[in-house]
């Protein structure tokens, strides 16, 4: 909790030291790079993702076509920032699902003692499971979609955050002016949205953006086995699962939207390894 | 001494009991995630052209037609007979299904950590070693990019330039049912690779910081001080303090090696555990699906357990 009121208190500094390392830097540029393409996608392609084009199949890369064509002459650079759109929504998703349930379980374990070893059980239990072999096993019960891919991933990453946040709260819970706040009388339910919660916004931050990294590559694996989006929606996973077919003749089919994966997956990780060393030094900066 | 050994077996104890109510929970969100299909399960697993009596009868098989606390106490009973029921599709009891296909997985998993150590432990340490310079840099962006690319996308890659390009390497599968057991593991080199390499990025990163962390205590500045050799001073006096957290993070990667598997296995057309879930998943059917995820992750509470115990052997002062 210290280290949250300084890092706030002194914002504008650790905030010119998070952007002056040149990691953070990149890693920050290059989402917002990654997220423009996606949302800006009509404005910085004249191609449509799905208009088709038989007389221009399999194109490789040229002027015209950056990325190439795919079997059915559609332009991959334009399907590869349409299906961003929907591969950073279902990542950004997954961050929200599993940041409630994560919140709700880790505050319920974390300050109220009598539900914390049930909780932190089932959480070990959850933990247990390898991510996408649960992801998997949970969209086969609730039946293929994105939504239920959402719902999947959300809670195959809770416990992650769910622990973080309970550890949190362990901390805070602690502290003199809870105890205080608690000798006023102020209420539990007071407490918790007004103290305890705000200590949880930068763990919640910093760990849900690594959530957002697993979640775009744990996407990408599901839709690529074909057991999560249906293969007619195009997301970085499906376009490369496509993409397999003809990797022998036309290798750009499933190079580019890889490509996309990566570098997003590695902006997350840049941007969350910043936002971890500036709002909570306590944690090993050298991890 | 008495009084230490009664402590230490106490909480081997406590840690036993700790796994059992785990692996309890274990059960019952695996029996609870095939209850919350939308739907009757055994119409999902036999398709829109069943007759109502084959779904009766499948849903009596699995005793889907029971009370669900009946059917929970069914299922443990089952499970300790050690019964994972009966696959609907491969005609074959869940267990025997998973053994045929546990050997490419195996040593999927057991290359992979292997590789993923072998690059992880040495880089993580020379980083350290080197902090700040040129090389530690680069070893932190390639830990970080490596740990950003699919495992499967590699994998694509890897398969077009080793074994089509090149025709070092099989591009799929396993050799067959009579291969050869060199044969077998020539299929497994690239898929190990790939999962290797994705999977060392963790591995060289909580290798880095726990050596960065010991290479700092004054005992390693003493062992310098008395003159013994660097390479004696990191390995004999950092190393060895290092050790408990880089066996975590080794035994933490071979969790999600397991699951990265489960992908890899389908690239490299390896007829795996994983690609058994996967079809499984799109068949439908659930007692393979159920069973699977049982037993992967009872594996990964029982080698937590282990890393556990390995603990005291690696670090006398940890004394449970």
């Amino acid at each position: 909790m210290a280290a949250v009121a300084a890092s706030s208190a002194g914002a504008p500094a650790s905030l010119r030291a998070f952007l002056q390392r040149p990691a953070v830097a990149i890693g920050l540029v290059l989402l917002i790079i990654v997220v423009a393409l996606a949302v800006f996608a009509p404005f910085v392609t004249p191609f449509s993702p799905t208009k088709l084009s038989i007389a221009s199949r399999l194109k490789p890369p040229s002027a015209e076509h950056w990325f190439g064509t795919d079997d059915f002459g559609r332009d991959i650079f334009a399907r590869t920032l349409y299906a961003g759109r929907l591969s950073l929504t279902v990542g950004a998703s997954v961050v929200l699902v599993s940041g409630v349930i994560g919140l709700v379980l880790g505050v319920a374990a974390g300050y109220f003692r009598r539900l914390d070893p049930a909780i932190s059980r089932l959480l070990d239990a959850m933990m247990a499971f390898p991510d996408i072999l649960l992801a998997i096993s949970l969209v086969a019960a609730l039946g293929a979609s994105v939504v239920n891919v959402i719902a999947a991933l959300g809670i195959t990453y809770a416990p992650r955050l769910a622990r973080i946040v309970r550890a949190s709260t362990l901390v805070t819970r602690e502290l003199t002016f809870i105890e205080a706040a608690h000798a006023l009388g102020v209420g539990t339910f007071a407490i918790l949205t007004r103290h305890i919660l705000r200590s949880l916004v930068s763990p919640i931050l910093v760990q849900g953006t690594f959530v957002f990294a697993y979640a775009m590559l744990a996407e990408a694996g599901l839709s690529f086995l074909g057991v999560g989006v249906s293969p007619d929606v195009p997301t970085w996973g499906t376009m490369i699962s496509l993409g397999r077919e003809f990797m022998n003749t036309a290798p750009w089919l499933m190079l580019f939207p890889g490509i996309a994966i990566v570098l997003t997956v590695l902006s997350l990780q840049l941007v969350g390894d910043g936002l971890r060393d500036l709002l909570d030094p306590r944690l090993s900066q050298n991890v | 001494m008495t009084m230490a050994r009664g402590a230490m077996a106490r909480r081997v104890l406590s840690r036993l009991g700790g796994m059992i109510v785990v692996l309890a929970l274990l059960v019952t969100v695996v029996f609870v995630i095939v209850r919350v299909t939308p739907g009757d399960p055994a119409a999902v697993m036999l398709g829109p052209d069943a007759t109502q009596a084959d779904i009766d009868q499948l849903r009596a098989q699995l005793g889907l037609d029971q009370p669900m606390l009946v059917q929970y106490f069914l299922y443990l009973g089952q499970l300790l007979h050690g019964d994972l029921g009966q696959s609907i599709f491969l005609n074959q009891p869940v267990l025997s299904a998973l053994a045929d296909r546990a050997e490419p997985t195996f040593f999927l998993t057991i290359f992979s950590i292997l590789i993923a150590t072998i690059i992880g432990v040495p880089v993580g340490i020379i980083a350290a070693y080197k902090r700040g310079t040129l090389f530690d840099q680069a070893v932190v962006v390639a830990a970080m990019l490596s740990a950003s690319i699919p495992s499967f996308w590699l994998g694509l890659l890897l398969i077009q330039w080793f074994s089509v390009q090149m025709g070092w390497f099989p591009t799929s599968g396993y050799g067959g049912p009579y291969a050869g057991f060199f044969d077998r593991i020539q299929h497994l080199v690239l898929p190990a690779v790939s999962l290797g390499i994705v999977n060392s990025a963790l591995i060289v990163r909580f290798t880095r910081a726990s050596m960065l962390d010991v290479l700092q205590e004054d005992y390693v500045r003493t062992a310098r001080s008395k003159g013994m050799s660097e390479f004696r001073a990191v390995m004999r006096h950092a190393f060895k303090n290092a050790l408990i957290p880089i066996v975590t993070v080794i035994g933490l990667t071979l969790a999600l090696l397991i699951s990265g598997a489960v992908v890899t296995e389908t690239v490299f057309g390896l007829p795996g555990v994983g690609s058994l879930v996967v079809s499984a998943v799109l068949r439908r059917d659930y007692p393979v699906i159920q069973g699977a995820l049982l037993v992967v992750a009872a594996i990964y509470v029982l080698i937590n357990f282990l890393i556990d115990m390995l603990y005291v052997v690696i670090d006398p002062r940890v004394r449970y």
